[in-house]
């Protein structure tokens, strides 16, 4: 399949494609880090992530038209506050959630996946009630448009940079945040011994609200960056929940760098797949062998064998 | 020491190693139960006697070393397999199926139908019934069959396990802290019923309360780091220095 | 306290008693009351049951939670559905092709000859038999890779559901061979037997109520085995059943399976009773919406699967005939509701507050009913 190409054309493919990887890694990484921190460190599988992601594009959306009714002057820099209102929209949303439905479950996983599942139908249909069944795009500030040329053959989109240094930074954060902050060391204390983490004076209904919700805030910047390459619907979040779950599983849980490691492999075997196969075969693919493997080590990559 | 190479054991650790990332929970550890022996395994909290007890009931997988019952590599076994060989083990805290009566709870332990399709067929005839109130009077529930294992008190939950594992009559039968969280009365009622099942099977026990171990051991095996630092009557285990260093030393 | 007789036989009075009920209304009661439209309409219903049915045994006793119940029920009707697509493309239904004598999806997708793994479902005894067999042999192999390795809980949950995801994807990607996101449509004959004539669908309802009760009556056979008591045994503490002597992969294995089994043999009446299959009943979506019913009617409920099903879906008709806007929030409250306030659903409401009530005026079957919940899952 490779003999119709010339040697600099493959070059210049892999790269592009390699390229459009990038994008969509930047992507799953930040969805996946929000659900790392929830579904890792907490245990609790949340179906309703996608939703608090496209809560965060809806807020951008807002922002996005509420700075060029009333503050043209200032649109170019709209996303930033746009971002900072996704995180802490989708974040209070998730405190709610907490109050209201998780801190119940904490011992009942299954019973938190279908709850959460509920809350996904509600939230969406919230969606479209106020937003509408259409999909909707925001207007990208003049910077961010166009693309950097680095060869003749090969040029990189602005948006997808952007998403990109945006994955880094909020990778970067939230690392920081659980493996260098006494707040992380208690959310890991939690996870590892809750009796005992409350017996040493960790407020820990406290801590799981807050870690809920800068999962949840994670995943709304998500939604937020998400604008900027994609449009969004009522159904977008549910579109990825699969995916994003099946990146956290498969970088094994509880492993930051096991989430972005596995985020980096799959979305690199999809998109090179993609310009070879039609994109539904390379999904398929690239999801069983995401099974496969996980069937052979349902640990996922990154794991450690602990006493029981 | 004694000389090992002449008995007949009925089961045989030898050299055995278990690593966790890096740390040795059982570091080289060799002992050997003689039939009909009551073996008690004694040390402080994290010397690795439970992790002992899941080696040989193949809960824990070993790194290294061997494990022999009556001639069988247990190592190469499955949990089940291990448990047909002969091999009865009770949990530190009691397991019992808190939604099933006494009665199932007994049942699903009775020695027979272990498929599926044997599972699907199973008939409750007259030698299973007859088999289940023997062991419920031996634990003294028998008032207690018709009810469901959650309504049972902690202590009635600690028979009730020590008789499912009865009703399968294993030829070693290994028990994690038995009387535990037993009252006064509870665990003399215990040391009689352990003194009485132990009489024609080899078991090892762990188990803290000196004045219980006093009572029922044949031999003590001391732990420490995951190796043996004592193995002898109760009277020499007790003056040993280095398990006094142990025990008082820190 | 004195010992009280420990009685497992295959059905209570109790439960004949319900069954009957049961029979009474989906034999009587519906055909009696609805016109052809509307029993049409609940025999789709019924053909969810079979699923539900087969998550109590799996959800509700053994703790196994299935979020991909759809692609065995889609297996099942898409077997169904090509021996009934075969029959529809005889080469004089299609002379207009430029290739008569297969599919018309196929003939659009440019393709020329019918796939080898069509041919075999020309063949109706064939077609009877993939619908079980195919579904099961992939349950199976899901099962053993799966059980064998020890996933289970939520990690079991999502790898089913990404399964779900895969193959939905596959079935609209390949849409040369599956008719795509249209499915599999315009099925019009069983071996000559016009199935879309409103006497063929009260038929097919009947048939379906029929199958319905033998499902039911090997899910009432296995719960009240021995094996039905493993798998509760199983689902609370699994190292005691393993370290009893058993299995425990096995029974899962098993399980699991025979709830696909179930599930297949719904998707195969639907085709039948619906006259299509699609991949929209296949997905992420169809496969958690199966959990809900029988969640509703009272996961450890064998019959409570059914009227769970039956409820959940004449909501969901009625809801989105008249407020469709309604529906999602309805149906999102309900996974809510059923975890939080009512986790033994319809069935835990029946026993805890209305039978009591009854008891009450007819004494006589008290001894049954306290016999008979004494497995319940406490709610916690």
């Amino acid at each position: 399949m490779f003999a119709d190409y010339s040697t600099s054309d493959l070059i210049a493919i892999f790269a592009m494609q390699g390229f459009a990887g990038l994008i969509l890694f930047s992507v799953f990484v930040l969805m996946a880090l929000g659900l790392a921190i929830i579904f890792g460190q907490m245990g609790v599988i949340n179906m309703a992530h996608g939703e608090f992601m496209i809560l965060g594009a809806y807020v951008t959306y807002l922002m996005s038209n509420l700075f060029s009714a009333y503050m043209p002057a200032l649109f170019s820099m709209y996303f930033f506050v746009a971002m900072a209102v996704a995180f802490v929209a989708a974040g209070a949303l998730g405190m709610l959630v907490e109050w209201a439905l998780i801190r119940h479950l904490y011992k009942r996983p299954l019973d938190t996946l279908l709850a959460t599942w509920g809350l996904s139908l509600i939230l969406q249909q919230t969606y479209r009630t106020v937003f509408g069944a259409r999909e909707v795009g925001v207007s990208i500030p003049d910077w961010m448009m166009g693309s950097l040329p680095i060869t003749d053959l090969i040029e990189v989109p602005i948006n997808g940079i952007f998403v990109m240094v945006l994955a880094i930074s909020i990778s970067v954060g939230v690392y920081v945040m659980m493996y260098r902050s006494g707040w992380g060391k208690q959310v890991r204390a939690i996870n590892n011994n809750r009796q005992m983490a409350d017996a040493v004076g960790i407020n820990t209904a406290w801590t799981d609200r807050m870690t809920f919700a800068i999962g949840c805030g994670v995943a709304g910047v998500a939604g937020s960056a998400f604008t900027m390459i994609g449009s969004t619907g009522p159904t977008s979040g549910q579109l990825y929940i699969v995916d994003t779950f099946l990146v956290v599983v498969f970088g094994g849980a509880g492993s930051l760098l096991g989430t972005i490691a596995s985020a980096f492999s799959i979305s690199q075997a999809q998109s090179i797949m993609e310009f070879f196969l039609s994109g539904s075969m390379a999904k398929v693919l690239t999801l069983l062998t995401v099974v496969g493997i996980l069937m052979l080590r349902p640990q996922g990559l990154f794991s450690l064998k602990l006493r029981k | 020491m004694l000389d090992y190479n002449n008995k007949n054991f009925v089961l045989m650790v030898e050299d055995l190693t278990v690593s966790f990332d890096g740390f040795k929970a059982v570091n080289d550890l060799s002992f050997y139960v003689e039939p009909n022996e009551c073996r008690v395994i004694i040390g402080p909290n994290g010397a690795g006697k439970t992790t002992v007890l899941d080696l040989i009931c193949g809960r824990t997988r070993a790194t290294s070393g061997s494990i022999t019952f009556k001639g069988q590599n247990l190592l190469k076994m499955r949990e089940d397999q291990i448990v047909h060989a002969g091999v009865g083990r009770k949990f530190q805290t009691p397991s019992v199926y808190e939604d099933l009566s006494v009665f199932a709870n007994l049942e699903i332990s009775y020695p027979k139908g272990h498929g599926v399709f044997g599972a699907l067929f199973f008939r409750r005839d007259a030698a299973v019934r007859e088999r289940i109130t023997e062991i419920a009077e031996m634990v003294f529930l028998t008032e207690h069959l018709g009810q469901k294992a959650a309504f049972l008190s902690h202590g009635q939950k600690q028979w009730l396990e020590i008789g499912m594992l009865l009703i399968q009559d294993p030829e070693l039968l290994m028990l994690d802290e038995p009387v535990a969280g037993m009252s006064v009365a509870e665990r003399r009622k215990t040391a009689d019923l352990l003194n009485r099942i132990i009489a024609d099977r080899s078991v090892i026990v762990i188990e803290h309360d000196m004045g219980f171990v006093a009572d029922i051991a044949t031999r003590v095996t001391v732990l420490h780091q995951g190796q043996v630092l004592s193995e002898g009557s109760m009277e020499h285990v007790q003056n040993d220095p280095k398990v006094v260093e142990v025990y008082l030393g820190h | 306290m004195h010992p009280m007789p420990i009685k497992h036989s295959f059905m209570t009075r109790r439960d004949l008693v319900g069954y009957a009920i049961l029979a009474a209304i989906i034999f009587i009661v519906f055909p009696a009351l609805l016109e052809p439209f509307r029993l049409n309409l609940f025999g789709k219903y019924l053909t969810y049951a079979f699923v539900a049915i087969g998550l109590v045994l799996c959800w509700g006793v053994g703790g196994i939670l299935s979020l991909g119940q759809g692609v065995f029920f889609g297996l099942g009707g898409y077997c169904m559905a090509m021996f009934l697509k075969l029959e529809a493309s005889s080469p004089e239904n299609t002379a207009i092709q430029s290739t008569p004598g297969i599919p018309d999806f196929m003939d659009w997708n440019q393709i020329t000859a019918l796939p080898w793994w069509w041919e075999p479902f020309n063949s109706l005894a064939f077609t009877l038999v993939a619908v079980i067999v195919v579904p099961v042999v992939f349950s199976f192999i899901i099962g053993v890779a799966m059980f064998r390795r020890r996933v289970g809980g939520v990690y079991f949950a999502i790898i089913t559901q990404a399964i779900a995801a895969i193959l939905t994807i596959l079935i609209i990607g390949q849409q040369g061979f599956t008719g795509g996101v249209n499915g599999i449509t315009d099925l019009r004959t069983l071996n000559g037997w016009d199935i879309r004539t409103d006497e063929a669908k009260t038929l097919l309802y009947f048939v379906n109520g029929g199958l319905l009760f033998v499902v039911l009556l090997i899910a009432q056979f296995v719960r009240k085995s021995k094996l039905g008591r493993l798998l509760i045994a199983m689902r609370d503490q699994e190292d005691r059943v393993r370290f009893s002597g058993y299995d425990v992969a096995n029974f899962k294995i098993f399980i699991f399976c025979l709830g696909g089994a179930f599930a297949a043999i719904g998707g195969a009446m639907f085709t039948l009773q619906v006259g299509f299959m699609s991949p929209s009943f296949v997905g992420i979506v169809p496969s958690i919406e199966m959990v809900i019913y029988a969640a509703v009617g009272g996961r450890l409920s064998i019959l409570g699967a059914v009227y769970g099903t039956l409820l959940v879906n004449y909501a969901k008709t009625s809801f989105s005939e008249s407020f469709p806007e309604l529906w999602l929030f309805g149906l999102g409250a309900l996974f809510i509701a059923v975890v939080m306030a009512f986790p033994n659903g319809l069935a835990g409401l029946w026993s805890e507050h209305v039978e009591p009530r009854l008891m009450r005026l007819w004494p006589g079957a008290a001894n049954d009913t306290a016999a008979s919940t004494a497995e319940k899952t406490p709610a916690e």
